[in-house]
């Protein structure tokens, strides 16, 4: 006879995941005994009480969930899976604040180089793949995380794929992250830019990757949508490229299981070269596709207008997967790398011109019709000059990677101004941006808590921007004049030193934006929690069951 | 199994070589595909698809 309606059972992702932790847990307490350096036994007794913690968590899931597992629609509407994007949304919030704070840090380092303290966990060297990574990894990961999943499902109309996985992605991603980031402070580090995590964090990032791609992947092949939206295909091509490029540039070879340190196969300029067609694309794929999937939905649906040409953003969409890929090299002019593939990389970010400029005109026409809404809404101002940062840095970018501007260029200030435009205005804007939607809607609220204090985030956010990338394009330049300049005998005309002295003031005031920047975020974050805590409730609905929208 | 081997070797070989071509025609091909007449429709209604979700 079939079964009581109401007898419960483990579902095999519940049985099987709280073994494999078991195991996780069993093998890490192993390795913390056995380890042969001390950040590898602290590493790996964070990795036991996580699997601890991950059995616990299922199986008491498991006694408190209802005989059935939640149904895929209710009252024939979707009932979306909105748990794992709250997290993931709250998580990207602390880490911004996080990575905004260490990135002031270490500019006061730079500045007042005494702020070091002589101490090796907060030394320059190591704070700063901390600020990256907080800030990529970290918030942006988490920011790409909670819309990719919210967009997905609503474009799909569609419950997000798997049961435990979503959550699997969301916390395993933040290990990942606690891992990476500890592991700067201890001093575990591959020293590959961007690339930093050992051998451990990396296979553990690898396993979370493919969950991710696989729930993505699942819930586009159950959508109710015929079409694929655009934002999807954005998402999907920064999951997949992602993974093809930690793979590629993460080969390594473990001096011992049991300790933290690693080689990598490749050798010398094949390196560089790995490491920089991985960098490169990290910026085109996780920080360029990734949120131009963000400004694909956020935009229209804040406007409340349609994308401008549908067609412009799949010509644009193929134009940056065939082009980025290519340009990485440029990392490289005038090193051992064959000049040959230096100009095909330069040729190649020259060519990325049209499809960034594609994404900018879709993203800013978006708005026509709509236009006066900039007036009154700075949640949809932050969208829109996101957009005018993503379309100002991606113009600067390529003009960087002509060869004889990099030799201007490169190794100089310059090229930070030109990153954090890119990061503060385009990413850091459009994930406020997207931050400030996507709350009101998981938390089911009328609205933001108060739009007075987005409007103060955005003009604070937008003058620490500008004088964090002016303060940068005058030092750079400077520096790069400087480094050039011979005397009539033909001697350098300046001592290095006497190039960072000259330095100095401009530091102070990137210093002074970042510190805006900052302050900016932490607004944002108040007025977040305020609109979880206290914000008006959106109707009510009827029934209980009601999914989170 | 010398069969399949030559047939792969001429297939690796092909796109070895002729790389930039291939990749030239399936991009002008996807151009011709988003801007031919008759999709037209179907794309102005994906522009929408945010907008009218439940």
């Amino acid at each position: 006879m079939s079964q009581a309606p109401n007898a419960k059972t483990m579902t095999t992702g519940e049985s099987g995941l709280t073994l494999v932790f078991a195991a996780a847990a069993f093998l890490c307490m192993i390795a913390a005994a056995k380890a042969l350096d001390a950040p590898f036994a602290f590493h790996a007794s964070l990795g036991a009480a996580a699997s601890l913690a991950a059995v616990f968590a299922i199986l008491n899931r498991y006694y408190d969930r209802p005989a059935a597992l939640p149904p895929q629609e209710i009252n024939g509407r979707p009932n979306y899976n909105m748990a794992p994007i709250k997290f993931a949304a709250v998580a990207s919030v602390f880490w911004g604040i996080a990575g905004f704070l260490v990135g002031l840090i270490i500019a006061c380092q730079l500045a007042w180089p005494a702020l070091n303290f002589d101490l090796p966990w907060i030394s320059f060297g190591r704070l700063r793949p901390l600020h990256t990574s907080a800030v990529i990894f970290a918030f942006g990961g988490n920011v790409l995380i909670a819309t990719s999943f919210y967009v997905v499902q609503k474009t799909c109309r569609a419950r997000l794929a798997g049961d435990l996985a979503p959550w699997f992605v969301v916390l395993g991603y933040n290990f990942f992250i606690l891992i990476a980031g500890t592991g700067y402070l201890l001093g575990v580090t591959q020293s590959k830019e961007y690339a930093e995590p050992e051998w451990y964090a990396d296979h553990w990032l690898t396993i979370v990757w493919v969950v991710y791609l696989l729930v993505f992947l699942m819930t586009l092949v159950k959508r109710k949508e015929p079409h694929i939206f655009v934002a999807n295909w954005f998402y999907l091509a920064f999951i997949v490229t992602i993974a093809v490029l930690h793979l590629g540039n993460n080969p390594a070879l473990p001096v011992s299981v049991f300790g933290s340190k690693s080689y990598i196969a490749w050798g010398g300029v094949q390196d560089a070269m790995f490491q920089w067609w991985y960098g490169h694309n990290a910026v085109g794929f996780f920080l360029t596709a990734g949120f131009l999937a963000i400004m694909y939905y956020f935009i229209p649906k804040r406007a409340e207008r349609p994308i401008y040409s549908y067609r412009l953003s799949i010509i644009h969409f193929w134009a940056l997967i065939f082009l980025y890929i290519w340009a990485g090299p440029h990392h490289l002019h005038y090193t051992a790398l064959p000049d040959w593939a230096q100009t095909l990389g330069m040729t190649f970010s020259i060519m990325l011109w049209m499809p960034s400029w594609g994404g900018m005109i879709n993203g800013l026409m978006t708005l026509s019709g709509a236009w006066d809404k900039l007036r009154t809404d700075p949640v949809l101002r932050m969208l829109v000059v996101s957009v005018a940062f993503y379309g100002m840095s991606t113009f600067e970018g390529p003009l960087m990677s002509i060869k004889v501007v990099n030799s201007l260029s490169h190794y100089t200030d310059w090229t930070i101004g030109h990153v954090h435009a890119g990061a503060l205005g385009w990413v850091g804007f459009v994930s406020f941006g997207a931050l400030y939607c996507l709350v009101p809607w998981l938390w089911d609220r009328k609205g933001l808590y108060s739009l007075k204090l987005v409007n103060w985030h955005f003009w604070i956010a937008t003058i620490g921007i500008v004088l964090y990338i002016s303060a940068m394009w005058v030092s750079g330049i400077l520096q790069g004049l400087m480094w050039r300049a011979y005397t009539s005998l033909g001697f350098l005309e300046y001592s290095f030193i006497e190039t960072v002295e000259a330095m100095h003031p401009f530091y102070i005031i990137r210093a002074a934006g970042g510190g805006l920047f900052l302050i900016g975020s932490l607004i944002m974050a108040y007025n977040l929690w305020m609109t979880v805590r206290a914000g008006e409730a959106e109707v009510q609905a009827p029934a209980a069951l009601q999914p989170a929208e | 199994m010398k069969a399949i081997l030559t047939v792969q070797n001429i297939t690796s070989e092909f796109v070895t070589s002729f790389w930039t071509p291939i990749f030239v025609g399936i991009f002008v091909a996807i151009v011709i595909y988003a801007l031919w007449p008759r999709n037209k429709a179907t794309f102005d209604e994906a522009a929408r698809i945010p907008l009218r979700e439940e």
